[in-house]
């Protein structure tokens, strides 16, 4: 399969990176992992005139806890250094079990974080928990950096914020919160290396049968990743029950939008919906961990 | 990392990198990808090529020590990095506790799987001396076998994780 030719770099630093991005013009393109971009590359979809790689940034590969932050995941952690990581098992286990739900391990060696939400798909793993949990992205450039909430990160199918002639993902935050339970339910045709074909993430506030709080973001049923708005105000303030979650599975569907592929019909993904985010929710709620 | 231009203006960049215990210093083109360094320059014809799109794992090879597929690396990527291919696992002419468990099992149908099988359990048994049934079965997720031999795969790597202990 033929990959078409580049120009490869290397910077030593961040400000090297984003210095060579803007002199080499809007063809260029940052690599990170490469399991998404190399494929686009291949499947002749994208032909980037340069490649900048970040394998030398070591300082984005650190996963961190940081007090007043919250949970700082440098951009180029790979899927499996966050499954495998002590401080996110501890602070946030549904992100570690989504990272590990996604494409299979040798992918997992190499796909990293920063990847997996600038490649933007809608039925990526982990925007759906991410989102959630109220996590946000650093976004670096020449004059400085912003910071975006990867809800707001996504603007289409294989589109995001990110403006990439000048700018770097560097880290994902996911702040402190009360937040007693969440979780991550991915359906796909296999139990691995498969799209999702839905995805559903929750992640709740109890005190003691009453919900306090609730985020639920659907994933794979929309153009970007989605919360159901709808679903969440079902829940606040209520005592939770079976009944009271197929309600908000019911009000799920309404907040979706999806198409018929491949990998199933839009009306059996609207069903989907409806049955994951009821168990995702039942989960989140009794499993008492983040 | 040194690069040079030829006449033509086509880039090439030296690289070095550990194979299988040995040293390497090849000088190779940006769009040279890892599995074709090590068939095509290298002549380790053993890490085989199936989809190139990274679902198949039949170019699975360990990378610092944990596997990958080679399809999916640059070349360039693997600059100073330690890669084991399917040549690498025998030791001094003797076969790795694995490969003669794939063959003690008839774990090996058409063969093209099982260079990238062996390493992917190879990593794991590394990692995990004493896996049980279902974490095999995730360790090689990444590695399809059209012939699906699947139940003597995990058999054999079974067999061979508590021929270790």
């Amino acid at each position: 399969m033929f990959l078409p030719d580049f120009d490869y770099y290397a910077p030593e630093s961040l400000t090297e990176a984003i210095g060579l991005l803007m002199q080499l013009g809007p063809s260029a393109r940052v690599l990170a992992g490469g399991t998404d971009i190399l494929v686009k590359m291949k499947s002749g979809l994208l032909a980037p005139s340069a490649l900048v790689s970040l394998k030398n940034l070591h300082e984005l590969r650190r996963i961190r806890w940081d007090a007043d932050r919250g949970l700082v995941i440098g951009a180029l952690a790979t899927h499996n250094e966050i499954c495998n990581s002590a401080v996110v098992q501890e602070r946030f286990l549904s992100l570690a079990e989504a990272a590990h739900k996604l494409a299979n391990n040798q992918i997992r060696n190499r796909g990293t974080i920063g990847g997996n939400l600038v490649n933007a798909i809608p039925s990526a793993d982990l925007p759906p928990i991410l989102i959630a949990l109220g996590a946000y992205v650093t976004l670096k450039g020449s004059d400085g950096s912003r910071t975006l909430p990867v809800e707001c990160f996504f603007t289409g199918v294989s589109r995001c914020a990110l403006e990439p002639e000048r700018e770097i993902l560097t880290e994902v935050v996911i702040p402190p919160q009360e937040t007693t339970g969440s979780t991550y339910l991915k359906f796909g045709l296999r139990q691995s290396g498969a799209l999702a074909v839905v995805g559903v993430a929750a992640a709740v506030t109890m005190e003691g049968d009453v919900v306090r709080d609730a985020r639920i973001c659907l994933g794979a049923v929309y153009k970007t990743p989605t919360r159901a708005i709808q679903a969440e105000q079902i829940l606040v303030g209520k005592r939770w029950n079976n009944n009271l979650l197929e309600e908000a599975g019911r009000a799920a569907v309404g907040c979706c939008l999806p198409i018929s592929d491949i990998r199933g019909s839009a009306e059996y993904r609207r069903d989907l919906v409806r049955i994951f985010t009821r168990r995702a929710l039942k989960c989140a709620i009794t499993k008492g961990h983040v | 990392m040194q690069a040079i231009a030829d006449k033509k203006g086509v880039k090439r960049y030296l690289i070095s990198l550990t194979v299988n215990g040995d040293e390497y210093s090849p000088v190779i083109k940006g769009n040279t990808l890892l599995v074709n360094l090590l068939r095509d320059e290298l002549d380790l014809t053993g890490t085989k090529k199936g989809c190139e799109l990274g679902d198949c794992g039949s170019c699975t090879v360990l990378m610092n020590g944990k596997p990958v597929d080679a399809c999916l690396v640059l070349a360039l990527e693997a600059d100073g990095s330690e890669i084991i291919t399917i040549e690498g696992v025998a030791r001094h002419g003797e076969l790795d506790r694995l490969q003669r468990s794939f063959i003690d099992n008839a774990a090996i149908q058409c063969g093209y799987c099982t260079p990238g099988m062996i390493l992917s359990a190879k990593a794991l048994l590394t990692r995990n001396p004493h896996p049980t049934e279902p974490e095999v079965r995730a360790a090689i997720a990444g590695n399809l076998c059209r012939c699906t031999g699947y139940v003597n795969i995990v058999k054999a790597v079974l067999d061979a994780a508590e021929v270790k202990a």
